[in-house]
């Protein structure tokens, strides 16, 4: 009997055990990382199909459900927008544009959605699905900045680009930033920028903060940034709490301030969060505080115009900013309140503002490019200067893709004319005031990298 | 020394929502012997009927804001407020207390419902499925909810007479600037109301003689010729109206959105299994010192020698408790135990 080993018997423990491993790694790896292995010059290119996908992956459950919503409502009206049906919206005051109205470089804009459900393992298997699934090209929307640095990161390891929705940590285009990644809406530096100087003016140069703020990546991001403006502007900081965020009742974190030396309550809180603790700050006496020959003042720096309505009339007269409002008086902004108007009977959010113009920007570098491939969408979008969107000339920064526009600072309004007149625009803070440089030491500690378009 | 006192009102006051709906639970775990997942939705509920009673009262003639032409906007004007100059605004401000009028009928008639409709067919079925079905149960509430109110939460106004704060270093001399909402003093007020009310039907009335006994030893209740399960059922009602007078009166604290059951639903889990399954003087204890507990893990000087500690607080005491006492503060033996 020979002692030769055949192929077969020349496999031992160890080398089967590192072949079922090394399979099990390329069957678990991401679809994206291996379907377009065969030549395909970028990832779910449409090539002479006569419709391009686009992925809307926004809240559509959990507490940001209303406002996913109306971002959907947004995207639906680009959509139609973008192929030239309905009253064109933005696209006719839009400054460049290459646009046509007939879809994408002649190909008919069609969409799928999914549900972030502002949380971030639910928001990129949802993205994921869009991408391997379905084949879109672009991935848009969301209501959180945790789920849009989390899809970000994914767009740019599957090769899509990501237009983000309303997220405004700064991280997005800070240490997290991507290539892949584009961010139209403000950021947590900018609210601080803009209000600064308001806050200076309403409430003087000596107040002692307190701030509550939620305990995730964009509120530290905006506490950091709020408590830099104010300390510039000569105020103290008595204390930064920080709060779970979905905490409900906030009582036991308000009840301290009660007996502390603050005279402003600053709440880094979005939401519901916002909603609660603004309802129960005012609540527990807060502006009806005097401390230290000072009125208690509170200040929350993001506004939404649909948690305003969520808080009443506890947001009459407190300062905030918001990156868009329906009452700007703009072409733009007409045009688009307009659209949206008359097809939806309520005026848009901000968070839909921002959705739609992603929508068409997204758009118009790809007219501009000629092509649907990745990289060369981002060397269309980066450094774009473009105006007639609703925030006046605005520029899509290169070093760190984000937008660069003025930032309104509002004021609950004290005596609302209907339901939906709730904020009031104190000032329209020009670009340069908030504007600051890609390497700032809030935004330090990430690159861009290298453009991915997915290809093998 | 004012920073203490007011860190132990927050307590009771949070600690009172904990045993109210923790009361119900042990009061439907006790008796029917199921871990009714959907309690929660019942508090929901009961915060609704508050939303929707104020939504009726409220209904309004609706003045266009001319200004504005592209949708409809509006200011509106309630019609009470127009037809009945002098009651109606009165009514309309205490929308919240009156809704328990309404609230008390409706709660009674969902934990009827629920009770005969779904969850008597799981009696006999493991407990696996009882969580599933009432699991399921509270999200598809949830769901309807958020259908028609939104998932935005929806503010209610405490009655102005009670909308602000009490001067309490002022009214009973202790401290020097000690303030509480009245609002939440009420609720704390109210709860004790309840939960006594709930205890005195219990042990002062011959219905409440018999469940106790029924919980003792349901077997040999039947067997006296007494229908246990049809007061069982009761008492399944009984806790939902607790759940949701609890949610009714919690609105102004916390505006209601489709969600505020399922917030409130663990921690109360928590409050029971800490008490004692089944006990329901555990559950109201657990309750309060779980509230009392949170309250002070949330202070500044408590989180800066133990960050985070604010999070964890009611998991790691319910850890300790059942550590040292495994059937919770007064829980009994046999209760849950094979």
């Amino acid at each position: 009997m020979s002692n030769k080993k055949t192929p077969l018997n020349t496999w031992t423990r160890r080398d089967v055990l590192k072949a079922s491993a090394a399979s099990t790694a390329i069957a678990g790896a991401p679809m994206f990382f291996t379907r377009n292995a065969y030549g395909a010059d970028y990832l779910n290119n449409p090539g002479d199909a006569s419709s391009v996908t686009l992925g809307f992956n926004v809240p559509q459950s959990g507490a940001y459900a209303d406002e996913g919503a109306d971002e959907l409502r947004a995207y639906q009206l680009a959509v139609e927008h973008l192929n030239g049906e309905g009253d064109g919206g933005m696209m006719n005051t839009m400054q460049p544009s290459a646009l046509k109205g007939n879809g994408i470089l002649g190909k008919k804009v069609e969409y799928v959605t999914g549900d972030t459900q502002t949380k971030s393992d639910a928001a990129r298997a949802s993205a994921k699905r869009m991408i391997e699934k379905d084949g879109a090209v672009m991935i848009t929307g969301g209501s959180s900045s945790g789920v849009a640095v989390a899809v970000q990161g994914l767009c740019q390891e599957a090769g899509v680009i990501f237009m983000a929705g309303l997220t405004h940590s700064n991280d997005t285009t800070g240490k997290d930033r991507k290539a892949n990644g584009f961010r139209h809406f403000f950021n947590g530096y900018m609210s601080g920028a803009a209000l600064g100087p308001v806050l200076e003016k309403a409430y003087g140069k000596e107040r002692r903060a307190y701030h509550l703020t939620a305990d995730y990546n964009w509120g530290w991001t905006q506490e950091a940034s709020i408590v830099a403006s104010t300390e510039n502007i000569g105020w103290t900081t008595d204390q930064t709490v920080k709060t779970p965020v979905g905490a409900g009742d906030f009582s036991q974190y308000i009840t301290p301030i009660l007996n502390s030396d603050a005279d402003t309550l600053v709440l880094n809180h979005y939401g519901k969060d916002m909603i609660n603790s603004l309802t129960q700050a005012v609540q527990f006496g807060l502006r009806d505080k005097s401390v230290n020959g000072k009125d208690f003042q509170i200040i929350v720096p993001l506004y939404s115009r649909l948690m305003a309505q969520g808080a009443g009339d506890n947001v009459k007269g407190i300062f905030g900013s918001t990156n868009w409002h329906w009452s700007l008086q703009d072409e733009g902004s007409k045009a688009f309140v307009k659209s949206f108007g008359a097809k939806y009977g309520n005026p848009p959010s901000q968070a839909a503002h921002t959705c739609y113009v992603q929508a068409l920007l997204y758009a118009d570098a790809v007219e501009r490019a000629g092509t649907f491939e990745p990289c060369q969408v981002v060397a269309a979008l980066e450094g774009h200067k473009f105006d007639g969107m609703g925030n006046g000339p605005t520029e899509y920064r290169a070093e760190d893709h984000q937008c660069f526009k003025d930032v309104l600072v509002v004021k609950g309004k004290e005596n609302p004319s209907s339901q939906f007149d709730l904020l009031e625009i104190v000032e329209v803070t020009p670009r340069a005031q908030v504007e600051y440089p890609h390497d700032h030491e809030m935004f330090s500690g990430g690159a861009l990298g290298s453009c991915n378009n997915g290809a093998a | 020394m004012d920073a203490i006192l007011l860190q132990i009102l927050n307590g009771l006051d949070k600690g009172a929502a904990y045993a109210l709906i923790a009361l119900g639970l042990t009061l439907v775990f006790g008796t029917l012997g199921v871990v009714n997942f959907a309690h929660g939705a019942l508090f929901m509920l009961g915060a609704f009927c508050a939303v929707t009673f104020n939504l009726v009262l409220s209904s309004s003639t609706k003045v266009r804001d001319e200004s504005v032409t592209l949708f409809e906007a509006y200011k509106e004007v309630p019609i009470l407020e127009t037809k009945f100059p002098n009651i109606g605004p009165v009514i309309l401000d205490y929308s919240i207390p009156l809704s328990i009028i309404v609230a008390i009928p409706f709660m009674l008639m969902i934990g009827l419902l629920m009770e005969r409709g779904l969850i008597r067919h799981f009696y006999k079925r493991p407990h696996a499925d009882q969580i599933l079905v009432t699991f399921g149960l509270a999200i598809v509430v949830q769901e309807i909810i958020k259908h028609y109110y939104g998932a935005n939460p929806i503010p209610q106004a405490a009655p102005m007479a009670f909308a602000g704060s009490a001067n309490l270093s002022a009214m009973l001399g202790i401290g020097e600037g000690i303030v509480y909402p009245w609002w939440r003093l009420i609720y704390l007020a109210f709860s004790l109301l309840i939960i006594a009310g709930v205890f005195a039907f219990l042990h002062l009335t011959t219905f409440g003689m018999v469940v106790r006994a029924g919980m003792q030893d349901r077997e040999m209740v039947g067997m006296l010729g007494i229908n246990i399960q049809r007061r069982f059922s009761i008492v399944f009602g009984l806790a939902a109206v607790v759940a949701g007078l609890a949610g009714v009166m919690y609105t102004p604290i916390l505006p209601p959105d489709y969600h505020i059951g399922m917030d409130f639903l663990v921690l109360s889990f928590v409050v029971v299994v800490v008490g004692g399954m089944g006990s329901l003087g555990g559950a109201v204890l657990a309750g309060f010192l779980l509230g009392i507990l949170q309250s002070f893990a949330s202070m500044t000087e408590v989180k800066s020698i133990l960050p985070g500690i604010d999070q964890i607080i009611i998991y790691l005491v319910a850890v300790v408790v059942l550590l040292v006492l495994p059937r919770g503060l007064m829980g009994r033996k046999g209760v849950m135990e094979d």
